[in-house]
């Protein structure tokens, strides 16, 4: 994994709350076996019409959407299935973080693993970003910071070691593997 | 006190713990700490075809075994069809990246020396279904899947919680989780259900009540007398839907019914091994003046027969009640333009075209029996499409013993092979674009049953009076 220490980008903005993982990633698309190649899929019945048609009202629809690394979404993003193609997909089309008033938990630490940012803001700041899409943010992991375009700083609340993980770009796995000894030790203990 | 000083105390002195507690801190292999999660050992890792082919491949590609392959089960259920013909090979899987995925478990399984229950075998089923069955599911374990309704198993006093790829990687290369410990959330339940009302109508009133998120970050103990008199395919109805509140987890102590449920069960301790795994196992239950992070009590005396009107199952309604009126909300509005409805509509009456009685929450034994109880000497209403799928190939031999099937076909239902089904709109069973289906499942998101599909959530009873009428129907009508 690549390490991630700063996101600077646009940002475009979902209102909704409560964006299940269905939306993000439809059941149908389900079927694969790797993890990659969900871009296309990526909100595939939001995005496009049944003919397959891109819906010109659907924001990532938007030419202003293209590039953009950030995406605001409404409280409780990711809730319903624990489906790790959703943060898969979510990165596969280009987005680093994802800024929320709050996550649903398998989502975030799907998404922790994977390396796309869950960023939960105070509903003040999240207001604002609603407010204002296609806004210009920096996401400082390093200093765990929001900075938005006026130059305000908000801290934001990540656990300490994904957050150490992301910075060094290791995974979890490694250091689960380096604990054998006390799994072993545990093992025998309760056998 | 100071921060983050525990509270609890019994008069003997000793720490008074919740269930979810004690399991918890049997498992710590590392605890956590500021800088580090917890260790947390897996007792249990059911593994299916659609979360598990990318955590394999993991392995193959850091060199890793499966540490434990015997305290790992693989099934499978999602992706698979539901017609004995592609089931048992008369014609090919249609759809072909299904074949494919279930062809790579298979692999996969033989390559890593993992239990597989295939596709035609006589104990697969739902993994959340056959868990409990096959009596692997027990008292104070904990037990992992890639599946978000895996809180299912904590009906019978375990901490089962649901887990993403990444996750199902690292418990086969280390049978260990890093995790956070939660919070907890004590569901206290009291009242008797009225005539008519079901474990599912209960859990969905509990997710109206606290939200679909009302559970975030938090372990639900589902307590009271109320839960004390479900029977154990009830108390994993209402544990199964825990996610739906956004819950880790959901469980409910131990008590004689679990006992009475797991002895004899094929995997369940046996012989000279029952007796101590009873005595642990009673140990398991809430200290009196343990406390939860957090408390909510429900009143069951006051529930009717459920049914969800929009997009999640937190916006649920009694049978009885209408569309509610909720101005200025964007994300209320536009789960009833695509649901179709109008604030201050009736329910009862609405027509629908499609009945499905199944998945992890609702395909049990009782389900059936509580569904063919209302179907019964009845027929199916015309244009109505109705899909009755049992949770496992054990249910549906039970059922078939029963002569449940011949009721439901009788009925002009479909009776097929066990599977997630029509749940979700992966396997070949769907609901057609627009159309409403009384469904049994667990969530209402838009497009979950097929796109387009118009998914309204309720219970096997309700589901059944309502293919009768080929409208929402309120069941009680048909079992009084």
């Amino acid at each position: 994994m690549q390490p991630i220490k700063r996101i600077e980008s646009r940002t475009v903005v979902l209102p909704y709350a409560d964006i299940d993982t269905d939306q993000i990633l439809p059941a149908r698309f389900l079927t694969t076996t790797t993890r990659e190649g969900l871009a296309a899929q990526l909100f595939a019945d939001w995005r496009y019409a049944p003919d397959g048609t891109p819906k010109p009202t659907f924001v990532l629809n938007d030419p202003a959407a293209a590039g953009c690394e950030v995406l605001v979404a409404g409280r409780n993003f990711g809730c319903g299935s624990s489906r790790e193609h959703a943060p898969w997909a979510l990165l596969d089309y280009g987005f680093r973080a994802v800024v929320s008033t709050d996550f649903a938990d398998i989502f975030r630490s799907n998404s922790l693993k994977n390396g796309l940012l869950p960023v939960v803001v105070d509903p003040q700041v999240h207001a604002w970003l609603v407010a204002n899409p296609g806004a210009r943010v920096v996401i400082d992991l390093e200093g765990a910071v929001l900075e938005l375009p006026a130059g305000q700083r908000v801290k934001f609340p990540i656990e300490a070691f994904a957050r150490y993980c992301l910075l060094s770009g290791i995974d979890e796995l490694g250091y689960l593997l380096s604990q054998q000894d006390a799994i072993t030790q545990f093992e025998h203990a309760h056998a | 006190m100071a921060p983050g000083q525990r509270q609890n105390e019994m008069s003997s002195g000793t720490m008074a713990k919740t269930l979810f507690e004690k399991i918890w801190e049997q498992h710590e292999v590392v605890p956590e700490t500021a800088d580090t999660p917890a260790v947390l050992y897996i007792d249990l890792h059911l593994t299916h075809e659609v979360t598990s082919p990318q955590a394999f491949s993991q392995l193959r590609e850091r060199g890793l075994a499966v540490r434990r392959p015997d305290r790992t089960l693989a099934t499978m259920d999602h992706s698979t069809p539901t017609d004995p013909d592609q089931i048992f090979g008369r014609i090919p899987i249609r759809s072909e990246s299904a074949a494919h995925q279930i062809r790579t478990l298979e692999v996969n399984c033989r390559e890593f020396g993992v239990e597989l229950l295939g596709l035609t075998h006589e104990q697969r089923g739902i993994v959340h279904i056959i868990g409990p069955e096959l009596g692997l599911t027990q008292p104070g374990m904990t037990i992992v899947c890639g599946d978000s309704h895996t809180a299912t198993h904590g009906a019978f006093g375990a901490l089962a919680f649901g887990i993403g790829t990444t996750e199902v990687g690292h418990v086969l290369a280390s049978q260990c989780l890093l995790q956070r410990r939660p919070k907890t959330l004590a569901v206290n339940v009291s009242g008797a259900l009225p005539p008519g009302v079901t474990a599912k109508d209960l859990i969905l009133g509990i997710i109206g009540q606290i939200g679909v998120a009302g559970g975030s970050g938090h372990v639900i103990e589902y307590r009271g007398a109320t839960i004390a008199a479900l029977s154990m395919e009830e108390r994993m109805t209402v544990c199964n839907m825990s996610i739906e509140a956004g819950a880790r987890a959901g469980m409910v102590g131990p008590d004689q019914t679990t006992f009475a449920y797991l002895q004899g069960r094929p995997r369940a301790p046996r012989g000279k091994e029952w007796e101590p795994a009873l005595v642990r196992w009673q140990t398991l239950v809430t200290d009196s003046g343990a406390r939860f992070d957090r408390e909510v009590s429900v009143d069951a005396s006051r529930l009717e027969p459920m049914i969800t009107f929009g997009t999640n199952p937190g916006m649920v309604v009694p049978i009885s009640g209408h569309v509610p009126y909720r101005a200025d909300d964007k994300v209320y509005a536009k789960a009833l333009d695509y649901m179709g409805f109008e604030p201050g509509e009736s329910l009862a009456g609405k027509p629908i075209q499609v009945v499905f009685i199944g998945s992890c929450t609702n395909a049990r034994l009782s389900d059936l029996e509580l569904a063919a109880r209302v179907l019964e000497g009845r027929r199916v209403a015309q244009g109505v499409r109705m899909l009755v799928v049992p949770g496992s190939q054990q249910v549906k031999r039970e059922a078939e013993a029963r002569g449940l099937d011949r009721v439901f076909r009788a009925a002009g239902a479909d009776w097929r092979e066990s599977g997630c089904s029509m749940c979700l709109g992966m396997n070949g069973d769907l609901v057609g674009r627009g159309q409403y289906a009384v469904s049994t499942s667990n969530r209402n998101f838009e497009g979950r049953q097929g796109t387009g599909a118009r998914t309204l959530l309720a219970s096997p009873a309700t589901a059944a009076a309502s293919a009768v009428r080929g409208q929402i129907t309120d069941p009680r009508e048909f079992l009084f």
